[in-house]
């Protein structure tokens, strides 16, 4: 029985432990000269196509990421951490900022296509959009079957168990391959990039392609309006009696009589 | 009148802070004490009662003095709260909360250094705090004034991946580190268990589990940005340099570390970096003995294995790391062990150590180098402090944290643990056995506070024990509040005086960090 070739997304975002700023014309978040990393669900993505890799159920792992010159540092990530290939689909930061998960969508369907791909494996979410959109997106436009939200894989026979976090507890689904599966926090803890790995990953072959490549038109559908700071707490006020209490509720209006 | 009852509160003061230091004052006259003390105070409200008073000296942080400290820093980075003074009057130590006067957040090093001239014009006691995590009571404010909290500026400033080291300030925590540097293949091992900021770490010359093959602060500091009591920023190895060995001038990098905060406020360090190693594997041994086990630790390092941990838990220890973290562990001495290397140096090493441990009588040799299984043997591990506390629900640790030359170790652990049978206490031994090293968490309950002076006996014993085998009282807590007394034994009186003379050189107003270290 042969591998499964597996393709895995990997945006680029803003890392997890920074502290985000809306920029001054409000019309999106302070990007320039922070720091930036692979979007957590994804290098849990990435890990777990490795690991297939390693228990010898897959056979290839493609890494892709689509968007500015920066995603390569992205890629070489994932193969050091175990990718064997990348394809990084080069967009414009002025374009790539305006995407949505459609766009990403249509572009994985055509290289998961064109790849002979059995099984998508993306985050759940990417941690600055978080829509939780494109792997679903993804499994629609293929017609392919979906599990998202994975905490547990398991691959049997032609077909993958897939346990899913749900909101009432755990759902264990078996999906026929190939497939689309999202990835959630519990499924896996990622292994960091050795520095022997990073030196190997520099030789891995790496793609460069363009959305008109897989004619995908990714002109966007949205327009942001602004960005806004959530509004700043402010300090309570202590009460003396009830009476006060209602009296204050009622000023608020938050109360009907 | 006034004058009188100043007196009076003076007199009570000092006796308050000398009476747990006289013979045979008990509980009862401590408490009586303490209460005299708030009733005379001048209306001052809500003091509790397991606070001790510093009232005398706050007299120096007047209302004025705090504007001066608002018009430095801004009005929201200055707080008198008594919850915001709580949470900073006190570490993950047994001590008792000591409360500052007031607490002030640096956002920049001209802050530190203002805040500092500010408090050395006035004599008012300055007292830096990182991450809050000490074990031995290093931030208490034993004399009142500012704690002067630094774990704001949490910026990396720069990581130089080819050269193994980086630079960050006084806020980020060593796991912050690591996490930003993760896609560079490094990382920073000085492990001490707690999440500590790293210029905390150089502060108290921390070290960990990781100690045996990585070294402790002492060896990975490469430069820091000190802030003196003056006010005067400098760097200890000059401005931007980080060259990995100097022989320029005096070692002042390594006289910062470790003082405590009681020459300077460390705003920033230069430290190395190690590569992430390629394999890791992690393997835990039982033995039926103390002396079994701790014997297998020399004959490993004299065997020259790079094992990269090689922690031990006694019974004891193996019995409340079951208990808390939900493992099923054989309840017996107990080795974990970790080798680092490429996977087949690492397989080699560990077929070295199995021998050994085998020839000592070692069972139930597990290993294991999944990841997921190796990240819940070591943080179970690093929660053994958590654990012990929480044998006695409601106590802090008293830990101990002798040191000796590792072929004295047997000797030493056996005895003390013929002392706690002795005492009757409860005292699980975890150790840095490949450094000679091992601590006891003792769970202190304030509500039962003869056990204390019994604890504090063994302490006391065991301390003494080690330097009589050529050890020190504190491998890697540090002296702060708890160790003071043992310091003059430790270093003899030329020792302790070489000491106090720097000290007068760099602090001559005595306001950095008073009452740690240095004896009262």
């Amino acid at each position: 029985m042969s591998g499964l070739r597996v393709l895995v997304g990997c945006k680029r975002v803003i890392d997890y432990a920074v502290k985000i700023r809306v920029r001054p014309d409000k019309m999106g978040v302070v990007t320039d000269g922070v720091k930036h990393s692979m979007n957590p669900f994804d290098e849990i993505a990435i890990e777990e196509a490795v690991r297939l890799k390693e228990k010898k159920l897959a056979s290839e792992v493609i890494a892709v990421s689509c968007g500015p010159p920066q995603c390569q540092e992205t890629l070489r990530t994932a193969m050091a951490m175990g990718a064997d290939k990348s394809i990084h689909v080069e967009i414009d930061l002025a374009t790539y900022e305006k995407m949505s998960p459609l766009h990403v969508a249509k572009l994985l369907s055509k290289i998961a296509q064109d790849n002979k791909v059995d099984l998508i494996l993306l985050g759940k979410q990417a941690i600055d959009g978080d829509c939780n959109q494109t792997g679903q997106m993804t499994a629609a436009l293929l017609d392919w079957p979906q599990a998202t939200c994975a905490s547990s894989i398991e691959k049997t026979n032609g077909d993958i168990k897939v346990v899913k976090e749900v909101d009432g507890g755990l759902e264990t689904v078996k999906v026929k391959l190939p497939a689309v599966v999202t990835t959630d926090l519990r499924l896996n803890e990622p292994r960091y990039a050795t520095l022997p790995n990073i030196m190997k990953a520099k030789k891995k072959p790496m793609e460069k392609k363009k959305p008109v490549d897989y004619g995908v038109d990714i002109d966007p559908r949205q327009k942001v309006v602004s960005v806004e700071d959530p509004p700043t707490r402010e300090a309570g006020q202590k009460l003396d009696n009830v009476q006060d209490l209602v009296t204050k509720l009622k000023e608020q209006g938050l109360l009907t009589s | 009148m006034r004058d009188m009852s100043m007196t009076l509160d003076l007199t009570l003061t000092s006796l308050l802070s000398n009476c747990d230091r006289l013979q045979g004052v008990n509980m009862f006259s401590q408490k009586f004490i303490r209460h005299a003390l708030l009733l005379s105070s001048r209306g001052k409200s809500g003091i509790r009662c397991r606070f001790r008073s510093t009232q005398a000296i706050a007299e120096k942080v007047t209302d004025g003095f705090v504007e001066d400290l608002r018009s430095i820093v801004g009005k929201a980075n200055v707080s008198t709260a008594e919850a915001v003074r709580d949470q900073h009057g006190h570490d993950e130590s047994y001590h008792e909360t000591t409360l500052p006067d007031a607490v002030v957040f640096a956002q920049s090093v001209e802050h530190v250094s203002k805040v500092a001239k500010l408090c050395n014009d006035n004599v008012v006691p300055l007292i830096p705090f990182g991450s809050g995590t000490g074990l031995e009571g290093g931030i208490n404010a034993l004399k009142g004034g500012v704690c002067l909290d630094i774990s704001q500026m949490k910026n990396v400033i720069e990581v130089n991946a080819e050269d193994f080291d980086c630079t960050v300030e006084s806020g980020v925590t060593r796991g912050e580190l690591n996490s930003y540097i993760r896609d560079t293949g490094l990382n920073f091992p000085v492990d001490p268990g707690a999440d500590a900021s790293v210029c905390g770490m150089c502060a108290t010359s921390a070290s960990g589990t990781n100690a045996v093959r990585y070294g402790t602060m002492r060896e990975n500091v490469l430069n820091m940005e000190v802030v003196l009591a003056d006010g005067t920023v400098l760097w200890t190895a000059g401005k931007n340099k980080r060259s990995r060995k100097t022989s320029a001038g005096y070692n002042l990098t390594n006289l910062f570390v470790g003082s405590e905060g009681t020459l300077g406020i460390i705003t920033k360090a230069t430290i190395r970096l190690y590569g992430i190693p390629e394999a890791t594997l992690s393997a835990v041994v039982h033995f039926p003995s103390i002396q079994e086990a701790v014997d297998t630790t020399v004959q490993v390092m004299q065997c020259g294995v790079p094992i990269a941990r090689i922690e031990f838990l006694d019974e004891a220890a193996i019995d409340a790391f079951n208990k808390y973290s939900k493992f099923d562990m054989k309840v017996a001495p107990s080795l974990f062990l970790e080798f680092h290397g490429s996977p087949s140096s690492v397989e080699e090493q560990k077929e070295v150590v199995e021998e050994i441990a085998k020839m000592n009588n070692g069972s139930n040799f597990k290993w294991a180098t999944n990841a997921d299984e190796r990240n819940r043997l070591w943080k179970a591990r690093h929660e053994i402090v958590y654990a012990c506390t929480a044998l006695v629900p409601g106590s802090k640790p008293y830990s101990t944290d002798v040191c000796v030359p590792i072929s004295n170790l047997p000797a030493v652990i056996v005895q003390t643990k013929e002392m706690l049978k002795k005492e009757n206490l409860v005292g699980p031994i975890v150790g840095h056995v490949g450094d000679g090293n091992f601590h006891i968490f003792f769970p202190v309950d304030h509500d039962h506070p003869e056990a204390l002076t019994k604890i504090k006996a063994m302490s006391e014993k065991m301390s003494l024990l080690a330097m009589e085998m050529h050890g020190t009282c504190t491998g890697e807590h540090g002296i702060g509040m708890g160790k003071r007394e043992l310091l003059e034994k430790e270093v003899g009186i030329e020792g302790l005086r070489a000491m106090q003379i720097v000290k007068n050189a760099f602090d001559p107003n005595q306001i950095l960090n008073p009452g740690k270290i240095f004896p009262v």
